[in-house]
């Protein structure tokens, strides 16, 4: 069996492809509810209604795609320039303690309109700041990043944890490590009352749509796409490698950093340890399932929403572990690896 | 400073750095196999997690200790496969394919133990492995406590570690590993299957990531609970910097680096109230990257490393 490189890739294939991949995963993790002793359609009945079945539902379904698409593009802007920010979680975390130390200590007393677009910007600007120590260290000592992003989400965690058990602690929570809570007039306006779904969902969407228009349309987007294609090549074609890379970063981080920044002034108002259930690396598999596409992004977070938000009902109906929801987003992350080549292979006997 | 001065002195604190290192020992000769070969193995996280599962689950339903050990081995062994079928014949990026073997294997894992343990307030456990005193060693004074009684993985993966030396620089077997990771257009004109050694590689590299795993459970602790490797996965990877692709000296650096996460440790306990416990976690972490900092220009990076090889395709 050989493997032979397509001439021409249909376009079909790129947009069944992540279907494709997506039912090969529910498939797969079918298998491991059966094994369960579960219902496996009855399971993902159950999801599906668990995840859109009321408004409630659907509502808390778009609330948790909201910081999975930002993370999602900060990881799809980074891999498409070869850049492995893995350290999505960690720049999440940077960015909403930022926001509520700023609020607490610096801004709180800012008239919304002024405040709520300062906050964002200071979470953003934590992102990029966590972006950029692994970047200098590639550039300066040429370090592989995967490693030392990741080791990073550690540390700002331990870091996070050190602020809100410290000089960010809310001294009416009871003794539990918490941070103060952002003011109430920077909290992001509710899109539909009797809800959490936040305008923080538009804004994911259009950040979707503005980072796709930077990537097709400018001169830096084709610069970067470049750089991660074929760096060698692309410095001979005059592309600053250097220059490109850090504004690939401070894009990837200040993206993640802001997803952190909207989900405390959307969602929860302050800090604690267990913000992220893991949106950062969740992130990693959205941008995979959408082909590292930015507009594919919005689509592949509502997915994986809908499994996490949808299982825990169903877990809960069938006893069977809500882990299944990881289980099989991450198999969607493999499936979805294998759709690709063959997007780009075709199997010679 | 005395304070200081006792804490290096004592016996436990040894004693600690050979039980903290026998992990890293494990994961990092793991990684270094499959990267000697040219394959980046970034499922090391995800594969320690599921072999700390499912060593501990075999042990729990019955199994000696040395059967979970074993199976803790074959499914690292499985997940390698998984990562070479993805890596080396399909030629996927080892990047993206390394962190969906993670991703899959840890959140397989945490599955499978709700599944069959349920949520309970006290976590069951097993009896673990019992520190062995090496007759006639482990009387001596100060050395003896600190380093002849150690339980028996540690042992083994200090036998390892010289074993793999041994393999990768004065066998036929090794010469093949490390012609594949260099070059394996040259590697197969001599008459070596690239695929296959890195197939072999990264499924041997794999088994002995899954006894790492299995070490936490088995033999440092006696439960399993979700996210107890902590991050020592990538702490592997960035010691296989460290020790150049040698495994002397990956041994050497897992001690070393368990030296500082025991001496944090104890100064943490000595300075408590003093400095924010969290500074003390940081450490591992930041040392790991200042290591990263310190020895990647100069270190010698296997040259075939993540890239993929097809026949007659360059």
């Amino acid at each position: 069996m050989r493997f032979e490189r397509r001439e021409h890739r249909p376009l079909y294939l790129l947009i069944v492809t992540p279907v494709i991949a997506v039912i090969a995963a529910l498939a797969l993790a079918g298998i491991l509810i059966a094994i369960a002793g579960a219902p496996v359609l009855d399971a993902y009945w159950r999801i599906l209604t668990g995840a859109f079945g009321s408004r409630l539902s659907a509502t808390e379904t778009l609330t948790r795609a909201t910081p999975l698409m930002l993370t999602g593009l900060a990881a799809a802007v980074a891999f498409r320039a070869r850049l492995w920010n893995i350290g999505a979680e960690g720049q999440f975390y940077l960015g909403a303690i930022a926001v509520a130390a700023a609020s607490s200590k610096l801004l709180g007393n800012l008239p919304a309109p002024i405040l709520i677009p300062l906050l964002l910007l200071v979470g953003a600007i934590a992102g990029m700041v966590l972006i950029l120590i692994p970047l200098w260290l590639r550039l300066r000592f040429s370090v592989d990043e995967v490693v030392t992003s990741l080791l990073l989400n550690f540390i700002a965690v331990l870091f996070v944890s050190m602020l809100i058990d410290g000089v960010l602690k809310d001294p009416l929570a009871f003794g539990w490590p918490q941070s103060q809570s952002v003011s109430d007039h920077a909290m992001l306006p509710k899109l539909i009352a009797r809800s959490r779904l936040h305008i923080g969902f538009v804004i994911a969407i259009a950040l979707a749509v503005i980072v796709h228009f930077i990537q097709s349309r400018t001169v830096f987007g084709m610069q970067s796409r470049a750089a991660g294609l074929n760096p060698g090549g692309a410095v001979f074609a005059g592309v600053p490698l250097g220059k490109t890379l850090v504004k690939v970063a401070c894009l990837s981080g200040g993206l993640a950093g802001l997803a952190g920044a909207i989900e405390v002034m959307g969602v929860k108002g302050y800090v604690t340890t267990d913000l992220s259930p893991g949106f950062g690396y969740a992130g990693i598999v959205v941008a995979m399932l959408a082909n590292l596409n930015p507009l594919g992004v919005v689509f592949a977070a509502i997915f994986t929403a809908t499994m996490f938000v949808g299982a825990d009902g169903m877990s809960r109906g069938l006893g069977i572990p809500t882990y299944i929801a990881d289980v099989t987003v991450a198999l969607s992350l493999l499936t979805m690896l294998i759709a690709l080549f063959f997007t780009q292979y075709r199997i010679r006997r | 400073m005395m304070q200081l001065f006792d804490i290096i002195a004592s016996a436990g604190l040894w004693a600690a750095i050979l039980r903290i290192a026998t992990p890293l020992i494990f994961g990092t000769l793991g990684a270094l196999l499959c990267e000697r070969a040219g394959v980046l193995n970034l499922g090391i996280e995800g594969i320690m997690t599921f072999g700390a599962m499912i060593g501990w689950l075999s042990v729990y339903h019955g199994a000696d200790l040395w059967t979970g050990l074993l199976i803790a081995a074959v499914a690292g062994g499985v997940f390698g496969l998984l990562h070479a079928s993805l890596t080396v014949t399909l030629g996927l990026s080892q990047h993206v394919s390394g962190l969906g073997v993670t991703l899959f294997a840890s959140s397989f894992s945490y599955y499978v133990f709700r599944l069959i343990v349920p949520l309970a307030n006290t976590p069951p456990t097993i009896v673990p492995f019992q520190p062995i005193a090496i007759p006639g060693l482990s009387t001596l004074p100060f050395i003896g406590p600190a380093f002849f009684t150690q339980t028996a993985p540690t042992y083994l993966a200090i036998l390892i570690a010289l074993l793999m030396a041994y393999i990768i620089f004065r066998t036929p077997v090794g010469l093949a590993i490390r012609m594949t990771g260099e070059n394996p257009h040259a590697a197969e004109a001599q008459g070596v299957n690239p695929m296959k050694v890195r197939y072999g590689a990264v499924i041997a590299g794999s088994a002995l990531m899954g006894m790492g795993g299995a070490f936490l459970t088995l033999s440092a602790f006696n439960s399993f609970f979700p996210t107890m490797v902590q991050g020592r996965g990538w702490i592997c990877i960035a010691l296989v910097v460290f020790a150049s692709w040698r495994p002397g000296r990956a041994l050497f650096g897992a001690l070393l680096f368990a030296f500082f996460d025991a001496f944090q440790l104890r100064l943490q306990t000595a300075l408590s109230g003093l400095v924010p416990y969290q500074l003390f976690l940081m450490t591992p972490y930041i040392l790991s990257i200042a290591a990263l900092a310190v020895m990647a220009r100069r270190a010698r990076v296997p040259q075939a490393l993540m890239q993929p090889y097809r026949r007659g395709e360059r």
